[in-house]
Order: structure tokens, then C-alpha cells, then sequence
């Protein structure tokens, strides 16, 4: 055990243990056999009427200290305790991690193997891997996501056909595995924009998808946008996927009110899915996969040049989240 | 024989009257805590949210109610079984003006969001300091008047309180070490840890569970041994149980600490250690359980109509109760269950309001008319009713949490066949919200308790007045 910087350490514990256990119980021995002559006090009065009986130790009590005294050595006996020893029956954390972990593996492995094999679209369909998938997805996913996978602000909702992403299988599965990283830095590309400035573009965004805007400020806005923007979400604003979010259609990740995207434009926008693919495994991911494809929005091929971008409040450049 | 000189009751007094203001302000957080469980819409600005008042709840109620309840009580314990007045009385006088002002501070400084982080011991090194001086004070006081004492014995109370004195002092300079922050230049209230990693876990959990062993049992078995036979008028059961109980516990404590973090990154060999002298603990534990429930045997009657004698049984039994209980929970296997639960929030509540308030309610009822010249406190109607009331919330508070606990850790654990959770964990939330709405009652039925015993208490100060007794002499015994 590495616990030790020295031999020292285990000698010290191992004796410092040993000896507080049963200084106990001689404690306890001794105390027993001092001599008392029960019903009588002894002698001493405090505050005029406060007095002690001479009253024995109750033997169920000393047998009840003697018993956990006589537990504790065989238990330290063979569970670790005394140091360095590991115990008669070699037991440790991470031993007893590890079995219950092959224990599972052993058990559950081919129940989800057994899907590893088919095709996502086979895995969508069967009503057995969709309850699996969901009771996986309501213990990883649903924090974020939300039990019924419709997101919440800066969580893509994944029940719609609009992927951050993209929405194949193989792009869904790379999410899940990998995580995806996204961010759009503020103010775009052009840095020296000013408030006003910002404030035109917000409005220009809001056009895009036929939100309330000031026209004087959508026509600024417009000039402002292809240096700041265009590079990311395109001339158009319809996005590109993986890139940053389509800013013409209803989805917005951040709220598409003219203060939320003012402020996404000023500060940027910095969002994360963490990677799964190491701690669920293959076979979890696969059935995830054909879980959060079935839920309505999964596209079947990945077409060229559709717009798949997102929410994302941020107008100008955004890049937003993570989408599965 | 009486001499003219009479003892120290102005500091007595004013810790035994903040005892039943800072019970009503600590319950009240806490029964507002608990009320942002059930209605989460309740966190309305971020200094009143849930995890600013948690730790004013647990600070509140540990070191303003229960400190000042052993400051009160220890005080006139030590000078009357001393047959001596308080040593230093100006230093008594700045430990009450003192641990005020420590209140007061922790009360501005958890809503604003200062905090050390650790649980028990989370306020900042300013306040931290201020309470090193209090303490010291503290024993010096305590210890002064115990070298002045006229008799040759030391009462077994003051062992207690003694040895509460002195630990709390050593776990607070430990476990409260920490390095200050300076910012471009300038000291800030700011600090961290002088200790990292699983060592600051253990050193805090030393730290934590002693807080337990020693501010909330040893100090109040200090106040049992001194009012349970007082009230009773009966000798304490076994001076030889309290001798080897006394030093068993002080003791196998100090070893229990690492129950806290079972599974964890702490080695195996220390979670072990902690576990078995945490099951060597029950016994000295009950071993004062036994000496104060005994101390009433062959007088049993009088429990049928002294409220003050049945919030005192009351709270041995609880303290029983809890000190089973938390054995059984330093267990491995149990712990697995019990941990994270609401099912330690039971326990901690059943030695919290069972044992450490009833107790110190008892005692106060006691000491009041003492303190004011009266013969008994205004109405003993009232104290009854309040007894029934506090055990009715009592009952209700931990039986709801042992349930919504063990619910919650079957629920946690629950696999389907394919070896999923069953539960998702805001389904184990949902399914609590009956068990922490009759939490949230029986927190309110503590906190009406509290409030007739404030009334109670300022109808007893106002037909009084501040009346110091007389020093008695030593009994002819010795």
C-alpha cells in the first residue's frame, strides 16, 4: 500500500490501534472489579444535595462494551485496518469496485451487445432497445437535456430536426462519443464594433427570422453583418453545420429577445457536451445513439448543404452548443 | 454557614435568556430552510437562498442556542459545585459580549456569502480568531473557578464540560487553519485551507464528528449530570459507570471521524479504523444514557407531573436513541444505504432537538426562576404544553426523514434488468416532497415550543428580578 511514506507509519498505526483497542477494554476490566457497595453513596455532596450512588457498572452494559471490543479485533482481523495489512479476507474499495463492475458487465454486457451489431435504424425501431435507450438517457442525458430530451436554455432540445451537429446516426454517435466543444467569440469577426453597432445587427438577426425590428437598424445591421458574421453562419445567416447555428428559422438556443442576443453578440458565447464514448462504452452509446435518433428529428443522410443550424441567441457569429 | 458573597448569576443570566432568543432564530432559519424544500420558489434573492441559510441554520442553532445554553449552564454548574463565584469576572463578561458579537458577525457573513466551506466550521478567519479569544477565555474562567473550589472532589459535570473546553478548543485551531487571501495587496476575509485533498477531508471530518462528540454530547452530558439529579432530587445512579463512561468516550470519539467519508478517496485502512471505534462508542455513549435515566429510578412518579423532569427523560431517550442509531450508521454496509440521505438528517435531528434542545430546555426551565427570585417559572401549564408540543415535532421530524432516507437510498440503488437505474434522481426528489412537507411541520410544532418558552420566560423575568444567591459552604460530608 502506498498510504505509508515509511515502514514507520504502519508499525505506528498498527500499534497505536492495537493498544487504544484494548486499553479499552483493561479499562473497562479494572473499572469492574474497583470495589462498590451498591445502594450506598459515596460520601461526597456538592450544592447541598448533589451526591453519586456507589452503584456497580450494569453487567449488561460492561457486556455490551466487551462484545464491541471483541468485534472490533476480529474485524480488524479481517477486514484492513491495522495498517498495511490488508485482512484475512483480502477485501479492498476498489477489489469489491472492480468485481461489482465484472459482475455487471458479465450480466448486462450481452443484453446490449446483442444491439452493438444491428443498424440504428433497426435499434429506433425496436420498442425493447427505445425503453432501454431512454432509461440510459434519463440517467446521463436528462440532467441537461430534460427527461422529455426538449432541452432548456443553452441545452439543445434534440426532439426537433434542427442539428447543431448534425442529425445522422454516425453524427449523433460522434457527439455522444466525443462531446463537442463550441464557441463564438464576441463581437464576431470585426472586434471594434460598438454598441450601437451591435445593437443594429441584433436587429438584423431578428429579421432574418421575421421577428419585430426596426428597419433603419435591419438595413445598418445588414452592411454589419457579412464582415462580423457571414463567415460562421454564412451570407445568409442559414448556418453551417458544426459549425455555427442557422439563424433563420424559430430555434434559439439562448432566447431570441433583442437583450439576449445584444448580449451574445458582446460576450460571445462559450458551450460544451462533455464526451461519454469512454465511460458508457460502445454497446450504451449505440442504443443512446438510436434513442435520440428516434425521438422525432434524426435525419437519415446527411444532405450537403442543408441548413442545420440551431438557436444559438447569438446572431452575429454564434457557434453555439452542443447538440447530440 | 453562608458567606456574603454570592455568585456570578448576571452571566448565567444573560446566556440562559440569548439561549431562548437564538433557539427562536436558529429554529426559525431552519423551519424556513425546509420550507424552500417543499417550495423551491420560496430562494427569492440569492443572500436568502437555501445554501446561504444552511449553514446559518446549523451555526445558528449549534453555537448560538446550544453554546450559549452551555455557557449558561456551565457557568452555574461550575461555581455551585465549586462552592466558589466565577473566577475572572470580566473575562466572563467578554465570553458573553464576545460569542454575541461572533453570532451576530456569522449571521451577516453566511447570507453574504462568506464561508471556509467546511461544514460546522464555515465561517472566515476573522470570526475565527475572534472565537479562538472567546474560548480561551472560556477555559480560563471555567478552569479558575474549578482551582478556587472549596470542596476537594470534582462534580462529574464539570468533567465533562471540562473536557468539552478543552477539545473544542483544539479542534477549532485545527481544523480552522487556513491561509488569507490577499488581493492586489490588501488582506481580504477570504481564505483557504492550510490542508488539501483527502487530508482536508479527513482533518475536516475529525473535526466534524468531535463538534458532535464533544460541543453537542460532552458539553450537554455535562449539563444531564449536573440538573437530571438537581430536578430529580435524586443521587446520580453509578459514580463508577460515570468514571468509565467519562474517559471511554472522550476517548474512542476522537477515533470516529472517518465514518464520514466511507468510500471515499480515504484509504481503506482509515475508513475501517473509524468504523470499529465508531461501534466501541455505543457503549460509553449509553453509559450516560443509563446513569441519568437511572438517576430517577425509585422516583418514577414524579415524572407524571414535573414537565421539566419529562423534557430531560425525554431527552436521554432520544439521546439513546440517536447514539444506536449512529453506530449502526458508521457500519459499511449500512452507511452504503444511509449516506447522502435524508436518513442522516434524521439522525443528526434526533440528537439535535431529541437530546441536545430538550435537555437544554429542561435546564433553562430549571435555572430561570432560580436567575429571577421566583419560585417556579409563570406557568407550568405552559411548559407542559411545550413538551408535548417539541416531542410531537421531534417525532415528526425524524420519523419522515427516516422514511424519505431509506426510500430515497432503495431508490438510488434500484436497478432494472438490464442493469439501468430504475430512478432517475429527481424522481427519488419528487417522490420526498410528502415526507419534507411533515418535516416542515414538525420543524414548525419545535419552533412554537420555542416561542411559549420565550413568553413563559418574559412573564417569569417580569414578575422577578435579577436575584445572585448567596455562596454556600461545603457540606458537613466533607
Amino acid at each position: 500500500m502506498s498510504d505509508f511514506v515509511s515502514g514507520f507509519w504502519n508499525f505506528y498505526v498498527v500499534s497505536i490501534v492495537l493498544v487504544s483497542i484494548l486499553g479499552c477494554g483493561v479499562f473497562l476490566w479494572m473499572q469492574s472489579s474497583a470495589t462498590h457497595v451498591e445502594g450506598a453513596t459515596t460520601g461526597h455532596v456538592w450544592d447541598e444535595d448533589l451526591q453519586e450512588f456507589s452503584n456497580p457498572l450494569p453487567s449488561w452494559w460492561r457486556w455490551l462494551f466487551y462484545i464491541t471490543i471483541v468485534f472490533s479485533l476480529f474485524y480488524l482481523a479481517v477486514y484492513p485496518g491495522l495498517g498495511t495489512y490488508q485482512g484475512q479476507f483480502n477485501w479492498s474499495s476498489t477489489g469489491q469496485y472492480d468485481g461489482e463492475m465484472k459482475k455487471a458487465e458479465d450480466q448486462y454486457g450481452p443484453i446490449y451487445k446483442k444491439f452493438q451489431s444491428q443498424d440504428i435504424m433497426a435499434v429506433a425501431a425496436n420498442s425493447e432497445a427505445r425503453e432501454m435507450g431512454q432509461r440510459l438517457f434519463l440517467t446521463y442525458c436528462a440532467q441537461c437535456h430534460g427527461s422529455d430530451a426538449k432541452g432548456a436554455r443553452g441545452f439543445p432540445n434534440l426532439t426537433d430536426n434542427d442539428w447543431l451537429f448534425g442529425g445522422t446516426p454516425e453524427q449523433i454517435k460522434e457527439s455522444i462519443i466525443k462531446g463537442r466543444d463550441a464557441m463564438m467569440p464576441p463581437k464576431g469577426l470585426k472586434p471594434d464594433l460598438n454598441g450601437d453597432q451591435i445593437k443594429d445587427l441584433a436587429h438584423y438577426v431578428r429579421s432574418l427570422s421575421g421577428l419585430s425590428s426596426d428597419s433603419i437598424r435591419v438595413q445598418r445591421g445588414k452592411e454589419l453583418f457579412a464582415p462580423a458574421c457571414s463567415a460562421c453562419h454564412g451570407p445568409d445567416g442559414k448556418g453551417t453545420v458544426g459549425l455555427a447555428p442557422n439563424l433563420t428559422d424559430k430555434v434559439w438556443l439562448y432566447g431570441s429577445s433583442e437583450a439576449e442576443i445584444i448580449n451574445g453578440i458582446t460576450t460571445g458565447r462559450v458551450n460544451r457536451m462533455p464526451a461519454w464514448g469512454e465511460f458508457l462504452g460502445e454497446a450504451k452509446v449505440h442504443l443512446l445513439t438510436a434513442y435520440v435518433y428516434g425521438l422525432g428529428g434524426g435525419v437519415k443522410e446527411a444532405p450537403a448543404a442543408a441548413p442545420v443550424a440551431a438557436p444559438a441567441a447569438a446572431p452575429a457569429a454564434a457557434a453555439p452548443a452542443e447538440k447530440k | 454557614m453562608q458567606s456574603q458573597a454570592t455568585y456570578n448569576y448576571k452571566v448565567v443570566r444573560q446566556f440562559a435568556v440569548m439561549t431562548v432568543i437564538w433557539g427562536i432564530v436558529g429554529m426559525l432559519v431552519g423551519v424556513i430552510i425546509a420550507a424552500q424544500l417543499v417550495w423551491p420558489e420560496l430562494n427569492v434573492v440569492e443572500w436568502l437562498s437555501y445554501g446561504r441559510l444552511r449553514p446559518l441554520h446549523t451555526n445558528a442553532v449549534i453555537f448560538a442556542f446550544g453554546g450559549c445554553a452551555l455557557f449558561a449552564t456551565s457557568y452555574f454548574a461550575v461555581q455551585r459545585t465549586s462552592h466558589a463565584v466565577l473566577f475572572a469576572p470580566a473575562l466572563a463578561a467578554f465570553t458573553f459580549w464576545g460569542w454575541q458579537l461572533v453570532i451576530v458577525l456569522a449571521a451577516l457573513s453566511l447570507p453574504l456569502g462568506f464561508t471556509q466551506g467546511k461544514e460546522y466550521a464555515e465561517l472566515e478567519w476573522p470570526i475565527d480568531i475572534l472565537i479562538t479569544l472567546v474560548w480561551v477565555s472560556y477555559a480560563v474562567v471555567f478552569f479558575g473557578t474549578i482551582i478556587k473550589r472549596k470542596v476537594s472532589h470534582i462534580y462529574v459535570a464539570n468533567w465533562f464540560f471540562g473536557g468539552f473546553i478543552l477539545t473544542v478548543a483544539v479542534l477549532h485551531l485545527v481544523n480552522s487553519a487556513a491561509i488569507p487571501v490577499f488581493a492586489a495587496g490588501i488582506l481580504t476575509p477570504k481564505s483557504y485551507s492550510a490542508y488539501a485533498g483527502v487530508q482536508d477531508a479527513m482533518v475536516q471530518w475529525w473535526y466534524g464528528h468531535n463538534a458532535v462528540g464533544f460541543f453537542l454530547t460532552a458539553g450537554f452530558l455535562g449539563m444531564m449530570y449536573y440538573f437530571v439529579p438537581k430536578q430529580a432530587g435524586r443521587p446520580i445512579y453509578s459514580y463508577r459507570l460515570s468514571v468509565v463512561h467519562f474517559w471511554a468516550l472522550i476517548f474512542t470519539y476522537m477515533w470516529a471521524g472517518p465514518h464520514h467519508l466511507h468510500y471515499t478517496a480515504l484509504p481503506d485502512w482509515t475508513q475501517s479504523v473509524g468504523m470499529v471505534f465508531s461501534l466501541i462508542l455505543l457503549a460509553p455513549s449509553w453509559g450516560g444514557m443509563i446513569n441519568g435515566i437511572m438517576t430517577l429510578s425509585g422516583a418514577w412518579h414524579k415524572l407524571r407531573d414535573d414537565p421539566i423532569l419529562k423534557f430531560m427523560i425525554t431527552s436521554l431517550s432520544f439521546y439513546g436513541m440517536s447514539t444506536f442509531e449512529g453506530p449502526m450508521m458508521s457500519i459499511k454496509t449500512v452507511n452504503a444505504l444511509s449516506h447522502y440521505t435524508d436518513w442522516t438528517v434524521g439522525h443528526v435531528h434526533s440528537g439535535a432537538l431529541g437530546w441536545v434542545a430538550m435537555i437544554s430546555i429542561g435546564s433553562i426551565y430549571y435555572l430561570l426562576p432560580r436567575l429571577f427570585g421566583k419560585p417556579e417559572m409563570h406557568s407550568k401549564k405552559l411548559i407542559e404544553v411545550h413538551f408535548w408540543i417539541a416531542t410531537i415535532g421531534v417525532v415528526l421530524y425524524i420519523a419522515s426523514m427516516w422514511i424519505a432516507g431509506v426510500m430515497q437510498g432503495l431508490m438510488w440503488r434500484a436497478t432494472n434488468l438490464d442493469g439501468t437505474l430504475t430512478y432517475s434522481f429527481v424522481e427519488s426528489v419528487k417522490a420526498t416532497y410528502p415526507f419534507w412537507t411533515i418535516r416542515l411541520l414538525g420543524g414548525l410544532l419545535f419552533l412554537s415550543g420555542m416561542f411559549i418558552m420565550a413568553y413563559n420566560m418574559f412573564l417569569t423575568m417580569a414578575g422577578g428580578k435579577a436575584v445572585d444567591a448567596p455562596v454556600l459552604a461545603p457540606a458537613a460530608a466533607h
